[in-house]
């Protein structure tokens, strides 16, 4: 095993930042209450919930912190917004539309429902993974109750423009959900500008815990919860509450907005130091994704000739952790559905390989990472029949 | 991915690759699930002494591969399996016996180990066929199955291969 790591897969987790586990410790032994409860342990906890709820909901541009509730991950919220959007408003039509490029618990919740007698219509993308508005506007009709359309996709970090869209779907009094796992604390969000009904947020994506993440509701939105028991979270959401978690999350989400200028300011140089780097550096390199309107820590590049599971070997056995979304490295051995919806050759998908920077990312590792790209990417061309 | 020190080790130092010059037959196979391409060079010789005196044997034995750490390390396990091998003993190799080399693959990456074997059988049916030598009746019924997976691939990935033919060509190789 090598002896340093060095880590660019911050879009996959992120560390726990250390001023977040110092929040939440006590949350652990000393002050452990349930806020459910009635006396004054508990007590001290609901205070300190409504304290985190009113974080998230300023952070997100929220006119009020009770549209926001816990909940226990990113692909938890989205299944709330798509089977509880879906159920609550049957009355009124069937259709939903999502793009291609969902993360896999907007597509596979969406696929469920059409089993479940729902029509599941898809907003067109260009090559850079950018949803065509006028296709969706075409796509809405009376009968449709949802537009979910993730902010920042995970795999090519290509950013939506959230606010036409938002603006389009009030127009035609359609509910608008956003995915925002990946872009949440790195680019600026505000869901009343920005008109979105619905949106999610990770903690763990963000230097918080696993294990809790967010749901905004704009008031009046009819949902129905798929979650039923002891009614917490505005019976939403039943569920002990995971205070030190949410303490955590909220903590971490303090951090990004007060520190998300700077640290995006310096993100940014870094990814484009590299993409450069590899663009003049690296024969045969095709970013992947919108060259401008990218998360500030997101590279995607397909290396022609290379297997991206082989690449990512190659550099973990150097001390790299990156990402692929090649077939031989998924479960069932087939192509990313994002890259294909992109209309990118077969052959580059296979290639593909996702770079991700972070807080703790720094020049040094940048330097180490430039010298063995090149060389692991040399190494295996040579034992490729399509590279020379 | 967990693979086996074994399988890592051929990753890191795999035996036999690149392209060879002037071989005596090329096999190349593709897997139409995964998208894995294995060529494999051979060079065939005489047996100059012994009890297989005069029989064809593998001379020199190169691969190249576009696939995962697998299908690498499953291309570098069937060139030391075959190098200095009679092509009748060649033709005795099995997907068993490179699983066995590599000590396991995961169970989703067993394919990679019959497509270095399908690589191989392909070269020396090349190398029959062109030659005009009797060729066994299972290789023959092997090489109509592979063939029709490396159409498929060939479909798939039809610009980069003209490319690569291309450079082939003005390689003389």
């Amino acid at each position: 095993m090598p002896k340093k790591n060095y880590y660019f897969d911050y879009a996959a987790t992120t560390p726990i930042d250390p001023r977040v586990i110092k929040a939440m410790f006590p949350y652990f032994s000393d002050k452990f209450g349930n806020p459910s409860s009635i006396h004054s342990v508990g007590t001290e906890s609901l205070v300190v919930l409504k304290k985190c709820r009113k974080i998230l909901a300023e952070a997100l541009g929220a006119a009020d912190e009770n549209e926001v509730i816990f909940t226990s991950s990113a692909t938890e919220s989205n299944n709330l917004v798509l089977k509880g959007i879906a159920l609550a408003n049957k009355k009124k039509g069937n259709e939903i539309i999502i793009s291609p490029i969902e993360h896999a618990c907007v597509f596979k919740s969406a696929e469920w429902l059409e089993g479940q007698g729902f029509k599941i219509k898809f907003a067109k993308v260009d090559k850079y993974g950018l949803v065509d508005i006028e296709d969706l506007e075409q796509k809405i009709n009376s009968k449709t109750i949802l537009v979910s359309i993730i902010h920042a996709n995970n795999e090519i970090g290509t950013i939506q423009d959230l606010e036409k869209i938002g603006k389009l779907c009030r127009k035609k009094g359609v509910y608008f959900h956003t995915d925002a796992a990946q872009s949440f604390g790195k680019v600026a969000i505000d869901v009343n500008k920005m008109k979105i009904d619905l949106l999610t947020v990770s903690s763990h994506k963000m230097y918080g815990p696993k294990g809790v993440a967010c749901l905004y509701i704009k008031k009046g939105v009819k949902i129905e919860p798929i979650l039923h028991g002891g009614g917490q979270e505005f019976d939403l959401r039943s569920s002990t509450i995971n205070v030190a978690g949410i303490v955590g999350f909220a903590k971490a989400v303090e951090i990004c907005v007060k520190e998300m200028k700077k640290e995006s300011a310096k993100t940014i140089k870094f990814r484009n130091y590299i993409i450069n780097f590899v663009k003049k550096n690296i024969k045969g390199a095709h970013l992947n994704g919108h060259p401008q309107k990218r998360l500030p820590n997101n590279i995607n590049f397909s290396f022609e000739g290379i297997e991206g599971e082989s690449l990512l070997m190659e550099l973990d056995r150097r001390g790299i952790a990156i990402s692929t979304s090649s077939a031989c490295s998924s479960a069932k051995l087939e192509p990313s559905r994002i890259l294909l919806a992109i209309g990118l050759d077969p052959f580059l998908t296979q290639s593909a390989i996702r770079i991700s920077l972070g807080r703790m990312t720094n020049k040094k590792e940048i330097n180490y990472l430039l010298k063995v790209l090149p060389e692991s990417i040399r190494k295996l061309r040579k034992m490729s029949p399509f590279f020379k | 991915m967990e693979y086996s020190e074994k399988v890592l080790g051929h990753f890191k130092r795999p035996s036999n690759y690149g392209r060879m010059k002037n071989p005596d037959a090329v096999g190349k196979v593709g897997n139409i699930v995964c998208g894995d391409v294995m060529w494999l060079y051979i060079k065939v010789g005489k047996s100059a002494s012994g009890r297989k005196k005069g029989e064809d044997f593998i001379k020199d034995i190169k691969f190249e591969t576009f696939g995962c750490v697998a299908a690498i390390a499953s291309s570098s396990v069937i060139t030391d399996l075959a190098k200095g091998k009679t092509l009748r003993e060649a033709l005795k190799i099995s997907k068993e016996d490179v699983l066995k080399s590599l000590k396991g693959l995961p169970p989703i990456k067993v394919h990679c180990s019959l497509l270095s074997v399908d690589a191989l059988f392909d070269a020396i049916y090349n190398y029959l066929k062109a030659n005009k030598k009797l060729i066994p009746q299972n290789l023959e019924k092997n090489h109509s199955r592979t063939q029709k997976e490396k159409d498929l691939i060939k479909e798939k990935y039809k610009k980069w291969v003209k490319l690569e033919e291309t450079i082939y060509k003005k390689g003389k190789i």
